[in-house]
């Protein structure tokens, strides 16, 4: 608000009077809504004989939750265990999700701007359509529709490599590591650890000397050949179990929910989406000079792209991209619709529902998504700073 | 002499046209540029239309061939001899159609909706419409007029012989639309109160818009809704308790204008300063200045990104279902567990016609705003 500087004293220090008694008509009246909800509260609550504060945190929860990631069981975990458990099974969805809708959002993207007309057309259709149909209504489409549609456990779809497939769920072969599986990790991760530092050097080298050096070939004798070696050489301490249809229920293998499966295709797909056009937007905001000049200066088209496109794109790119990812973190929440075990649906649900303690469970549950956001928000911030150092 | 004459070279006759480069001429030059430019060119366009001629063919089938259109119960949309895999089950949309678009609202109340819907049509075509005369009037009728109007239509006016509908019996697409009407209508005016609020140089102002904005925007929409429904009714004297619906307008509206705030914000500073000091110059006071000068420009720069958050805005109108509001889809939910229609087929049809409804609508808004923003674009180059 641009107040001009020049008025006469006067109605200056009688607007800076207004302004003062503006501000202070505000407090009270904020301080004072502020006051009326909570006298209200606790007056409701007295009189409903909810005993408010964190006390519940340590009681014994007393319901089951479908998939838990660390150790939990109804009798004796108490509601602050549950909340872990919510928290970590909205961190897996949404982390997961993250890396599945990177992966297909930066392929439409491309796809949208590709020279081969049907290319870019089926992606745009792609993008069109999945961004103006509601998250929910795919989410439950997905689960209803697809998922819980599928054959019972008796007639089981068996997928290629031992995977089972029915309206329970998705079942996998669980890998297990006999004695002797460290040294092939020990040897992958020495392998990791050689191929950054040949890199390091390699790079210093050409800056040297200008003479590139390619190291593709070396970094996957080290990754790939390495582990393989000593994964034979210690007698292939790996075996799986394979998940066999019993006459209910399946035995064995890995367990992925129908609620988590149908939660992260909804997600990635939805998300995706939105990707593709925040990385074509990115792509087109680099000016064509910039390939033009990449072009004069004799590069060629992948070492222009690599070079000179993508980290002027990624600028433009990280930003929205972040909000995006943000977007995702903040609509894992719709697993309350279809039964997922996420923060909202476990705390905000079912510890809300037997505890009764409305105003400590929304305002934990609104504290984690803000905390989360607040974080991403501080570093994106320093990211621009780190950006801004690097323009001249 | 002759050597002039041999330089000075006159043409009499047009040239021969040159045919054009064969590659870009007709149709196959088209396909040769678009579709079939290099080996790797030709690989894409055959995956796509190996694509294409694997997912078509079924769907068409599925949506209009083997469709079943008319019919009373799941008879007319099971397997049968002649049909084994049957297609979409259009009989179950039709017959719960008006399930859909009114929820329960008595049957020989049901024009009391219909007029809302045309009295919403005519504000949202006065005020979408850029060169429409009177939109200030257009703006009256909307914010002020209108709601007043569907208020006194829906739920009832005794004293004009309205009878009271309670909102438990409003449901489908109505609430759907009411829903979003009053996340715009409330979320514009307080949506433009914060923005002005976070660029004010009053620091207690705008340390209160920043905390609510950046609160609201933090968290997800359904712990709101979670908060309007469970923890208002705490924060309010029991005998003034608002009813459900009206609590989960209240969590959208919020929700809304928080967003709002920062699309206003973003056209507020695509002013130049010099609108400001022109402004004060002519001795206009800060209110006069903001509501003669500076928004309705900033309105005008910023409406495609305005019609970009209603389009958001309608698509989470669906969330409204979690707390146990009969919106549209959820009344799609209600109406396919019905076992006088229980099919294969009745779900993936109800889901079909409600994204179909959605993506007419937000695809429509979208078109809108790309629209106005190529108007813009070439009335700022003039």
């Amino acid at each position: 608000m641009p107040q001009s500087m020049r008025s006469p004293p006067s109605s200056q220090a009688a607007r800076r009077t207004g302004n003062i008694a503006l501000q202070v008509a505000l407090v009270v009246i904020v301080g004072g809504i502020a006051y009326a909800a909570i006298h209200n509260a606790a007056q409701n609550l007295a009189e409903a004989h909810i005993a408010s504060g964190f006390g519940f945190w340590n009681n014994t929860a007393g319901f089951d939750i479908s998939q838990t990631l660390i150790d939990y069981s109804a009798s004796t975990s108490t509601f602050g265990r549950a909340f872990w458990v919510g928290l970590l099974n909205t961190l897996l969805v949404s982390g997961i999700g993250i890396v599945i809708a990177t992966v297909l959002g930066f392929a439409v993207g491309i796809a949208r701007l590709s020279r081969n007309w049907l290319v870019s057309h089926l992606a745009g259709g792609y993008v069109e359509l999945i961004r103006n149909v509601p998250l929910l209504l795919q989410l439950l489409f997905w689960y209803n529709s697809v998922l819980r549609a599928l054959p019972l456990v008796r007639g089981s779809v068996s997928l290629p490599g031992g995977g089972l497939l029915n309206n329970r769920g998705l079942f996998l072969p669980r890998p297990e590591f006999s004695p002797g599986f460290e040294y092939v990790l020990v040897a992958l991760l020495l392998g990791i650890a050689a191929s950054i530092v040949l890199r390091l050097w390699a790079r210093r080298r050409q800056d040297r000397t200008g003479e590139p050096m390619r190291i593709f070939w070396i970094a996957f004798g080290l990754i790939v050949v390495m582990p393989a070696v000593a994964f034979v050489a210690t007698g292939a301490p790996l075996s799986f179990s394979f998940p066999t249809t019993g006459r209910f229920n399946v035995m064995g293998g890995v367990e992925i929910l129908p609620e988590f499966a149908a939660l992260l295709l909804a997600l990635s797909i939805y998300t995706a989406a939105f990707i593709a056009e925040v990385v074509r937007a990115g792509i087109l905001a680099v000016p064509h000079g910039q390939t033009e000049a990449a072009q004069a200066l004799g590069l060629r088209p992948s070492t222009a792209l690599r070079y000179v496109i993508v980290p002027q794109a990624m600028r433009v790119i990280v930003p929205p991209l972040t909000s995006q990812y943000l977007n995702l973190i903040k609509n894992s929440s719709l697993a309350v619709a279809i039964g997922y075990p996420d923060l909202v649906q476990v705390f905000a649900g079912s510890v809300l529902n037997l505890t009764g303690q409305a105003v400590e469970v929304v305002a934990i549950t609104m504290a984690v998504y803000l905390f989360i956001s607040l974080v991403t928000s501080l570093l994106m911030n320093l990211y621009g700073y780190a950006i801004a150092a690097e323009e001249r | 002499m002759a050597a002039t004459a041999e330089r000075n070279y006159l043409r009499t006759a047009p040239a021969e046209r040159l045919p054009s480069p064969a590659e870009r001429a007709g149709m196959f030059g088209w396909l040769r540029e678009n579709l079939f430019s290099s080996r790797g060119d030709i690989a894409l366009t055959l995956i796509c239309i190996l694509f294409i001629v694997w997912a078509v063919p079924p769907l068409l089938r599925f949506f209009l061939l083997d469709a079943a259109w008319s019919g009373n119960d799941r008879e007319a949309c099971l397997a049968s001899p002649q049909l084994p895999e049957p297609g979409a089950c259009w009989a179950f949309v039709r017959v719960w159609f008006s399930y859909f678009v009114y929820g329960f609202y008595p049957l020989f109340e049901r024009w009391r909706v219909d007029l809302f819907f045309v009295a919403l049509a005519v504000g949202i075509g006065w005020l979408a419409w850029l060169s429409a005369p009177r939109r200030d009037l257009g703006a009256v009728y909307f914010f002020i007029v209108l709601p007043a109007l569907s208020c006194a239509l829906l739920s009832g006016a005794p004293r004009l012989g309205l009878i009271d509908i309670p909102t438990a019996l409003w449901g489908g697409v109505l609430v759907t639309i009411v829903v979003a009407t009053v996340g715009i209508v409330a979320s514009l005016p307080l949506g433009i109160l914060l923005a002005l609020a976070r660029r004010s140089e009053l620091p207690v102002v705008k340390f209160i818009a920043v905390t609510f904005i950046e609160f609201v925007r933090g968290v997800p929409l359904i712990t709101v809704l979670f908060m309007a429904s469970v923890m208002l009714p705490l924060f309010v004297p029991e005998r003034l308790s608002p009813d459900k619906l009206l609590r989960a307008l209240i969590g959208v509206a919020l929700f809304a204008s928080a967003y709002m705030a920062e699309v206003v914000r973003g056209g507020l500073a695509a002013i130049p300063r010099g609108q400001y000091e022109a402004a004060q110059a002519l001795g206009l006071p800060y209110w006069r200045m903001m509501a003669l000068v500076i928004l309705p420009q900033a309105l005008r720069v910023t409406l495609p990104n305005i019609v970009n958050t209603f389009i958001g805005l309608f698509k989470d109108t669906t969330l409204v279902f979690i707390v146990g509001i009969f919106d549209f889809l959820r009344t799609i939910e209600a109406a396919r567990a019905d076992p006088r229609w229980a099919t294969p087929v009745t779900s993936v049809t109800g889901y079909a016609f409600a994204a179909l409804f959605y993506f007419i609508c937000c695809y429509g808004m979208s078109r809108y705003a790309r629209n106005v923003e190529t108007r813009l674009a070439r009335a700022h180059r003039r």
